[in-house]
């Protein structure tokens, strides 16, 4: 692999400039006559506008316009929408409801946006939205998702009878109540899955710049996939042609999913930054990511796991309501769907799965994809259920596993997935081990003598990375190809430029990227320079969520340097009289195998250039492109031990050990796919132990609108964690990678869960699991 | 309006802001140093640590008027000449940042943190001391990690010139 190559524990290029403070994120970036934005949100979950009064405000000091909803209208700006259709069992398109970039008539949840303010000042733009009247006829609002679809409840979107958008599902229906009509035994379980706030430490911001006399847009943002923020803006809301508007998302402080959404606020400030005639930037503060940044989760389940007398599993059925919120987010139809339903066949054989989700609006922000996805509540539901099964069978909860394992690939399950790889049972052997799961009596009796309850628990996740090959989303109602777009250009001196449509916002991709450079041309990661994030230099891609980035953004570069280096052996054997076969690529030099003739890569390079002798017909230069379409997802999986002990008094609990043994395909640099690991495994823990989005039912406020009131995790909240992998390479894409974004997000509830609900000798316990919560549970127990 | 003045990364400043602007603001806006971040504003995340007087504060909750003749370093003055320092370089060496947003936050405090304990630090300690600052990418793991090397490297360091 050599110490810059592929599998190398290389420290990151980018770190420099993060640890002297000369990142370049959104809010850093000024440019001349910059003025800012303050947005006028609804402070009602539901109401009607009455009236708008800006006459006040507009008068304050520092204000250059204040803009809403009406104008925004009457200039053309589109709504925003769901780019994933979905239909109903009975065949009839979802019910999407009209999303308003400035609300003008209706506002449907509290943060809802009605108003721009453009002042000199932030300070400024702030006092004058708090002169700005606005006069609400305020309506009955709903909150939770099973309460919306019942009778009498607020109706949120005329387009979605009692508040369904959709009724789906996935699985055969018959087979699998026959299953569980002549199951042996069936556990059964109502299972929450609590609503979270993403959390990027930066808050979403975005500057906007109209340059009139170019009729041109510049728009730097916040975002995962700039180029998806260009063509939707684009092709469905009307700000610009693509040709007219460039994104930039620099150095971007986190996602998990929350930036991959085209919000209110880009459309906004492009647009008034033309009404005004000036750059318009916002940033959001904290209360209003709580109030409008995409939410994660939201999942109310009823399952029913079959078993025959051999304790095998023989049946699956899903029942889940799904809450959406208040508008239907750019990919928020696919998260409960085909995210989630397609994996409820865990790592088990299953010969009979039903899946059954309604989508339901309700007065709460939008909700949409958050790290994982659909799969950790699918995994959620899959792995609490086995554990409880396990414990309602008496046996062991890693033998009903084991019993239960698919073991040979590839595995078409009932729902949709074609599991191309893995061996389950190697990282469960490698989790019991690690964890020393056999002397956990000793460990919990010796617990028992300090008055401390102990318990240990497991989950065995599987999740599809590597999104997605495009004719089949295409065929499941995406609206986009999920593709990835590469481009190597060789310098004439044989540095060398990487453009990618991956986009970087944590992950480390000028470093992973740079290693498959310089391990595939034995060239310095120092002369590699990736370039990412601008739609101006990168010519398009689809930018980086569902852990694609290496599956699908590296392949690409695969692709293109496949084609380089094509090239360049052609050029070398021509300038070295040999055969293009005989040519090889070692430690930065072409050689002719079996011989000393060698040349070194820049003047390769610059040959290409100076074209004064280059295979006839050949043009000249060394840059090549690529597009790579994934032929299946990739299936990352593993298996997470989580030990805690419970103390009776207080309810607390404490983690005394967190195992992860996980199966990610081939690894490029295993530093930064550990620190993928952990960050993924404290948002895990963060949800089973403290993370709760809560609004008040009976107004629809949001309650957890600060980190005074959500509980983020924090360092003293935590362990660290040991982790280790175990490999089966992909079959599916050139470098046999499988993604490790999200694992740590998925695998890790249930294994928490698990372990508390045999420490206190209760499974009725919902996440999170406060101290409140597992005192009350503990105590009901006796 | 109110004219500050302050020492901030050696050199003395002063500039014209709103009497209510935060120091945090005073750096970024007024002097142009972005590397000290905004990322809440309940003075919970400490994005926005830099060093006043030589401690370690939130520039969230602080006015610009109070640090008025106060001596500030921010992440950008941490180190000089090219080189990082020891924390920086521990937090380099052992991935204790992704987004890189924390980072300037969770750098300035650790500086204090090691300042006050010395080579002695803990896990536990650490993990207790780093309560005041998020990270929402790194499951705090390596920062964890990077903290104690950097103490560990500082206090035998200093050892080596006693
Ligand atoms: S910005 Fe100062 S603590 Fe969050
Ligand atoms: S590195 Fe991203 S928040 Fe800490």
């Amino acid at each position: 692999m050599g110490l810059e190559g592929i599998g190398a524990r290389v420290v990151r290029k980018e770190d420099k400039r993060f640890l002297t403070g000369k990142g370049r994120y959104t809010d850093d970036m000024t440019v001349p006559g910059m003025k800012y934005a303050f947005f006028v949100r609804s402070a009602h979950a539901h109401a009607r506008i009455v009236s708008i009064d800006t006459s006040a405000a507009k008068d304050m000091p520092g204000i250059i316009d204040i803009l809403g909803g009406k104008e925004l209208q009457a200039d053309g700006i589109g709504n925003l929408i769901c780019g994933w259709m979905i239909h109903s069992k009975d065949g009839s398109p979802m019910k999407m409801g009209a999303w308003r970039p400035l609300a003008h008539e209706t506002v449907r949840y509290v943060g809802d946006a009605i108003a721009i303010v453009v002042a000199d000042s932030l300070a400024e733009a702030r006092d004058a939205a708090e002169a700005v009247v606005v006069e609400y006829d305020v309506l009955p609002a709903v909150t939770q998702a099973s309460r919306a679809l019942e009778a009498g409840q607020p109706q949120i979107h005329p387009e979605a009878s009692n508040n369904l958008i959709f009724d789906w599902q996935l699985g055969d229906a018959d087979s699998t109540d026959a299953a569980v009509a002549r199951a042996a035994h069936v556990t059964e379980m109502k299972i929450v899955n609590n609503r979270l706030s993403p959390n990027p430490m930066e808050p979403r911001a975005t500057l906007g710049i109209y340059d009139e006399a170019e009729d041109h847009y510049t728009c730097y943002t916040t975002s995962q996939n700039p180029h998806v923020a260009r063509l939707v803006m684009s092709a469905f809301y009307n700000v610009a042609p693509e040709n007219k508007l460039r994104v930039i998302a620099p150095d971007v402080g986190g996602g998990f999913g929350s930036k991959i959404y085209i919000y209110p606020e880009e459309i906004v400030c492009l647009w008034a930054s033309k009404k005004t005639g000036v750059p318009v930037k916002w940033t959001s503060d904290r209360t209003e990511a709580f109030l409008t940044d995409a939410h994660g989760r939201d999942h109310e389940t009823t399952v029913k796991m079959a078993f025959d007398a051999d304790h095998r599993i023989i049946g699956l059925k899903v029942d889940t309501i799904a809450n959406i919120g208040a508008y239907m987010s750019l990919f928020s139809s696919a998260t409960p769907t085909y995210l989630y339903a397609t994996l409820l066949s865990g790592q088990y054989d299953i010969p009979a799965i039903h899946a059954n989700v309604r989508a339901v609006y309700t007065n709460t922000a939008p909700v949409d994809a958050y790290r994982g996805a659909g799969r950790p509540e699918a995994t959620y539901v899959m792995e609490r259920t086995m554990e409880t099964a396990a414990r309602e069978l008496g046996i062991a909860p890693a033998e009903l596993r084991r019993k239960n394992f698919i073991r040979s690939f590839p595995h078409q399950t009932p729902v949709i997935m074609n599991y191309d790889a893995g061996d389950f049972e190697a990282s469960l052997n490698a989790a019991l081990a690690a964890s020393d799961y056999a002397g956990f009596p000793a460990r919990k009796a010796e617990a028992a003598t300090r008055g401390m309850k102990r318990g240990i628990g497991m989950s065995c996740y599987i999740e599809a990375c590597g999104i997605a090959p495009s004719a089949a989303v295409g065929s499941l109602g995406a609206g986009v190809g999920l593709w990835e777009s590469a481009e190597v250009r060789v310098n004439a001196v044989g540095t060398i430029e990487v453009l990618t449509g991956s986009h970087s916002h944590g992950q480390g991709h000028e470093t992973t990227f740079a290693q498959l450079i310089a391990d595939r041309f034995g060239v310095s990661m120092d002369s590699v320079n990736i370039v990412h994030g601008d739609t101006d230099k990168v010519q398009m891609g689809m930018g980086t969520y569902g852990s694609r980035s290496g599956a699908v953004g590296m392949s690409a570069i695969v692709k293109a340097l496949d084609k380089v280096e094509a090239k360049a052996k052609k050029i070398a054997a021509h300038l070295m009289e040999a055969d293009e076969s005989d040519i090889v690529i070692e430690n930065g030099e072409l050689k002719v195998a079996g011989t000393d003739k060698t040349l070194p890569w820049f003047q390769v390079a610059l040959a290409a250039y100076t074209a004064h002798n280059l295979p006839s017909g050949m043009e000249p230069g060394l840059k090549e492109t690529a597009f790579y379409d994934p032929s299946n997802f990739t299936f990352p999986a593993g298996c997470y031990i989580c030990e805690v002990e419970v103390d009776p008094e207080t309810g607390k609990t404490q983690i005394v050990q967190f195992v992860a043994a996980d199966d990610f395909g081939n690894i490029i640099n295993p530093m930064i796919v550990e620190g993928q690991v952990h960050g993924g495994i404290a948002q895990g823990i963060g949800q089973a132990l403290l993370e709760a989005v809560h609004y008040d039912p009976a107004n629809g406020q949001l309650i957890t609108a600060s980190y005074m009131d959500y509980a983020m995790p924090r360092a003293d909240d935590l362990p660290s964690f040991q982790v280790s992998h175990q490999t089966t390479p992909c079959p599916s894409n050139p470098l046999g990678i499988k993604g490790c974004g999200e694992a740590g997000a998925i695998g890790s509830p249930p294994a928490l869960i698990n372990a508390i609900t045999d420490a206190i000798g209760n499974n009725e316990l919902n996440m999170p699991a406060t101290p409140q919560k597992v005192w009350l549970a503990a105590n009901a127990a006796h | 309006m109110a004219k500050v003045k302050m020492t901030v990364n050696g050199r003395q400043v002063g500039s014209e802001c709103d009497d209510r602007t935060l120091l945090v603001h005073f750096i970024r806006e007024n002097l142009g140093l972005t590397g000290t971040h905004v990322g809440c504003d309940t003075t919970q995340c400490g994005a926005c640590v830099v060093h006043m007087d030589g401690r370690s504060v939130k520039s969230c909750s602080i006015l610009a008027v109070q640090a008025a003749g106060s001596e500030i370093v921010t992440i950008e003055g941490l180190s000089s000449g090219g080189e990082l320092h020891p924390v920086q370089a521990a937090f380099k060496a052992n991935h204790g940042l992704q987004c890189g947003f924390c980072t300037p936050g969770m750098v300035m405090t650790s500086v204090d943190i090691i300042r006050r304990h010395g080579a002695q630090l803990d896990e536990a300690t650490v993990r207790a001391e780093l309560e005041g600052n998020i990270c929402r990418c790194t499951g705090y793991h390596n920062i964890v990690k990077s903290v104690l090397a950097a103490a560990a490297e500082m206090g035998s360091a200093k050892e080596a010139a006693e």
